[in-house]
C-alpha cells in the first residue's frame, strides 16, 4: 500500500501544479495516470504545439511546460504510478481513501484530488474483426518498456507523433520497422517524418503509404498481418503490431465513484473545488461549475484553493498559515 | 462586420439556429461549445483530434481543408467527402446561412 497525504488522479499540468502547492503546505503527493508519462494531453496530444495563454510565457511548447511543471514539483518528491488507470475509490473506517488501479496498485490518503482532464486516455482502435483475440498477444496500443522489443521486426500503423517517433526510435535501435499509413500526409512533426524517410532510404525501415492493416492471422500469438495497399494485398510475417492511432479521453470509471456528474464533468463547489464527497476534490478540465472555463490557467487556480482546504482536512488542529514563496523561497522534502 | 446565422444539426437530428459574431476570430468548434452543443474540442482547436468533425451541407465558399486537417481526417472515423474539422472553419460573413451536421462521436 502506497501511503501519502494527497492522491492525485491525473498527472497533467493541473495535477503537477497541485504537487507544488501541496508541497508548500508540507503535504506529500502521489500521482496516478493511465498513460505511461506525465503531462496528460499536453504530452499525449500536442507536445510540440505552442500555448499562448500561460501567464508570463508569451509562448511555450506544451511539452516544455510539462518539463517546467515537473521541475517545479521535483523538490516535493512526488510519487508516480504511471500506465495504470485509477479504477476505484474506497473509504476506510478512519475516513481515509484507498484508490486502486487497473493493475491492483493501492494508494491510501486522507485526500483525493481528481485532476483527470477529460478522463483517461484510451487507445483509438482500428476496426478489425478479430482484433480482440490478439490484444497483448502481439497487438499493443501503447509502447511500454521499449527495451523488450529492441531488435525485433514489427509493424507500426499511424501518421501521428507517437507512430512516427516510435518507428524512428526502433529503426535506430536495429529493429526492422514496417511503417503503415493510410495516406502520404503525416500529422507528426515534420522532423520525425523526414527522419522516417531517411531511415527508409537506408533500408532500416519500410514505409507503406496509402496502406492499411486489414487482417490479423495467428494461432495463439500474432503471426502475420495483411496490408491492403494501392498495389494490392501485402502479407507481413510479424509477431508485433502497434496500431498507434492516438488516444482519446473517456471519462471511464470516474463516472462510477458516487460523484455528482454534470455534462460529462464532476460538479464542484467553487469555494474549494470539493465534490459532493467530502475529501474528494476535482480540479482542472474534469470539473464543472457555473462559469467554468477549461483553461490550464484556471486549473492552476483551482489546484491552489483545493490544496488549502486539503490542508485543513489533514491538519484540523493546526492554525492555518498562508505561504508566500517570496519570503522563504521553496523548501523541498528530504 | 456583423453577426451571421448558421444551422447546426446535432447527433439526435435536432436542428439548432445559431447566431455567431464574425468579428471575434471564432471558429465553428468554439461557437458550438458556447451554445453547449456536444462538441468536445479536446485538443483546443489545433486539428489534433477529430472531436469537432462536422459534415458541411451547404455550398458556402469558406476555404478548403488545410494540411493539418487533411492529415487528421486521414486518421479519423466516419469521414465523408464533406467532412471538415469545426475548429478549422473560421466564422466569417461567407458562412451566412451555412448548415453543418455533427459527425458521430468516435467509438
Amino acid at each position: 500500500m502506497i501511503k501519502t497525504d494527497i492522491v492525485i488522479i491525473g498527472a497533467g499540468p493541473v495535477g503537477l501544479f497541485a504537487v507544488f502547492e501541496a508541497g508548500l503546505m508540507k503535504l506529500r503527493c502521489h500521482l496516478i495516470d493511465a498513460i505511461p508519462q506525465a503531462g496528460g494531453q499536453l504530452s499525449e496530444i500536442y507536445p510540440k504545439k505552442p500555448i499562448y495563454d500561460i501567464p508570463g510565457y508569451p509562448t511555450v511548447l506544451a511539452g516544455e511546460l510539462v518539463d517546467k511543471l515537473m521541475e517545479q514539483a521535483a523538490p516535493f518528491k512526488p510519487g508516480f504510478t504511471l500506465g495504470e488507470r485509477a479504477e476505484t475509490i474506497d473509504e476506510l473506517p478512519n475516513g481515509n481513501f484507498v484508490v486502486t488501479t487497473s493493475q491492483g496498485t493501492k494508494h491510501e490518503a486522507p485526500v483525493v484530488m481528481i485532476a483527470g482532464g477529460l478522463g483517461s486516455f484510451e487507445p483509438r482502435k482500428p476496426i478489425i474483426e478479430n482484433l480482440l483475440d490478439f490484444e497483448q498477444k502481439g497487438v499493443n496500443y501503447i509502447v511500454k518498456d521499449p527495451d523488450q522489443y529492441q531488435g525485433k521486426e514489427m509493424v507500426i500503423s499511424g501518421g501521428g507523433d507517437s507512430a512516427l517517433d516510435w518507428a524512428v526510435y526502433f529503426a535506430e535501435k536495429d529493429s526492422f520497422v514496417h511503417l503503415v499509413h493510410r495516406s502520404d500526409r503525416f500529422r507528426a512533426h515534420k522532423d520525425s517524418v523526414a527522419k522516417a524517410y531517411e531511415l527508409a532510404k537506408l533500408g532500416k525501415l519500410k514505409l507503406y503509404t496509402f496502406a492499411e492493416v486489414k487482417q490479423l492471422k495467428g494461432k495463439q500469438q500474432l503471426e502475420k498481418v495483411i496490408l491492403e495497399t494501392k498495389d494490392g494485398t501485402v502479407p507481413i510475417e510479424t509477431e508485433l503490431w502497434f496500431p498507434l492511432f492516438g488516444l482519446s479521453p473517456k471519462l471511464g470509471p470516474i463516472a462510477d465513484w458516487g460523484l455528482e456528474i454534470e455534462k460529462n464533468a464532476i460538479a464542484v463547489d467553487t469555494f474549494d473545488y470539493q465534490t459532493n464527497r467530502s475529501g474528494i476534490f476535482a480540479i482542472g478540465d474534469v470539473n464543472t461549475y457555473p462559469g467554468k472555463l477549461k483553461l490550464i490557467l484556471c486549473g492552476f487556480h483551482e489546484a491552489t484553493l483545493a490544496v488549502q482546504s486539503a490542508y485543513k482536512r489533514i491538519n484540523p488542529d493546526k492554525k492555518f498559515t498562508l505561504k508566500y514563496t517570496t519570503v522563504q523561497g521553496v523548501q523541498g522534502f528530504d | 462586420m456583423s453577426d451571421i446565422n448558421i444551422t447546426v444539426i446535432d447527433r439526435e437530428g435536432v436542428s439548432h439556429k445559431l447566431i455567431a459574431p464574425s468579428d471575434m476570430n471564432m471558429n465553428l468548434m468554439e461557437v458550438c461549445k458556447s451554445y453547449e452543443l456536444p462538441v468536445e474540442g479536446i485538443c483546443g482547436g489545433m486539428a489534433m483530434c477529430a472531436s469537432c468533425q462536422v459534415y458541411v451541407h451547404t455550398n458556402n465558399h469558406f476555404g478548403e481543408r488545410n494540411d493539418d486537417e487533411e492529415a487528421m481526417l486521414d486518421d479519423a472515423y466516419n469521414v465523408k467527402p464533406n467532412s471538415r474539422l469545426g475548429c478549422q472553419i473560421s466564422i466569417t460573413t461567407e458562412l451566412e446561412g451555412a448548415e453543418f451536421e455533427l459527425a458521430p462521436e468516435e467509438p
